[in-house]
């Protein structure tokens, strides 16, 4: 039963990545990422990281993918130029490719990879986790998260355009008179240049 | 049974397509991002896959430290992609010789 959920998820794992290096469209790819992504979380509830599975699906697919799916739409891409060389390039591709996965194969089935799953244990994973993560690991644990601050502000900076912002200029707005804001017109006299115009 | 080195084949599998995207869609980036997603994936589940087999879970908090530089460079290569397109109107790898690389 756990062979047969195992190689079904892989099966489907590597055609969502197929899918995505091959199809023409981006936002496509995008999605077929998504399923990539969902697949593998699947995969790493079976080898009992629960609590990474879930962080997998809400920070890759909630978060990140949405992001990439965004951009996509938001560019306008032709994308007929954007696949020339696909045909020249796929002999090379599969050459490199298949050579990746014969010397990782013949490495993996070394006697020393063929081992078992070892006892459960009965400990919930999160629990695990959060006790390595804020114990041996907590200075890097800090240091992450001053990462991702970095990225927040250099993601931010990088897009900003500065004709985009709506400042408040306080002095300006102080020393504004009367006259600049508010016209008198005077309706009787309008009224009376209109009727005598037509 | 499934046995340690099936989860690493299949990682391995899931590398070299990554791998084969990039030959493939070498003027498109955004695809050429999302190869690295996942060949960053594979190598995360090589991670679990050994954490899970030799009974410790240190290998997780690598996973979870990858997810986040992973999170941050998806956040930051999409920000200098947004400026690419919006300097240059395309996406096109050959276009992009400002540098004369």
């Amino acid at each position: 039963m756990n062979a047969l959920i195992f190689y079904s998820f892989a099966a489907i794992l590597l055609f969502a990545a197929v899918m995505v290096i091959t199809v023409r469209n981006p936002v496509k790819a995008a999605l077929f990422l998504v399923l990539a992504f969902f697949t593998s979380a699947g995969i790493w509830l079976m080898l009992h990281a629960e609590f990474l599975a879930i962080s997998l699906v809400l920070v890759y697919v909630g978060a990140v993918l949405v992001l990439f799916l965004f951009v996509v739409m938001m560019l306008d891409i032709d994308v007929a130029p954007l696949k020339e060389g696909f045909a020249r390039y796929l002999p090379l591709g599969i050459l490199v490719a298949a050579l990746i996965v014969v010397e990782m194969i013949t490495v993996l089935n070394a006697p020393a990879f063929n081992i078992a799953a070892p006892e459960v244990v009965e400990e919930s994973n999160t629990k695990q986790l959060g006790r390595l993560l804020y114990t041996v690991y907590v200075y890097p644990f800090e240091i992450a998260s001053v990462i991702l601050t970095v990225a927040i502000v250099a993601a931010i900076t990088l897009t900003l355009r500065e004709h985009s912002r709506k400042l408040q200029d306080i002095s300006k707005q102080v020393a504004v008179r009367r006259e600049d804001r508010v016209r008198l017109v005077n309706l009787r006299k309008k009224q009376d240049e209109g009727d005598q115009a037509p | 049974m499934i046995v340690l080195s099936d989860y690493l084949i299949l990682a391995a599998l899931l590398f070299s397509l990554a791998v084969a995207g990039i030959f493939l869609n070498r003027k498109n980036i955004i695809i050429l991002l999302m190869c690295i997603e996942l060949m960053l994936l594979a190598v995360n589940l090589n991670f679990i896959a050994f954490s899970h087999f030799s009974g410790d879970p240190a290998g997780q908090v690598f996973v979870f430290f990858i997810l986040t530089v992973a999170a941050a460079e998806a956040a930051i290569g999409l920000a200098i992609l947004v400026l690419l397109f919006r300097n240059l109107s395309t996406i096109n790898v050959a276009d992009l010789d400002r540098l004369k690389g």
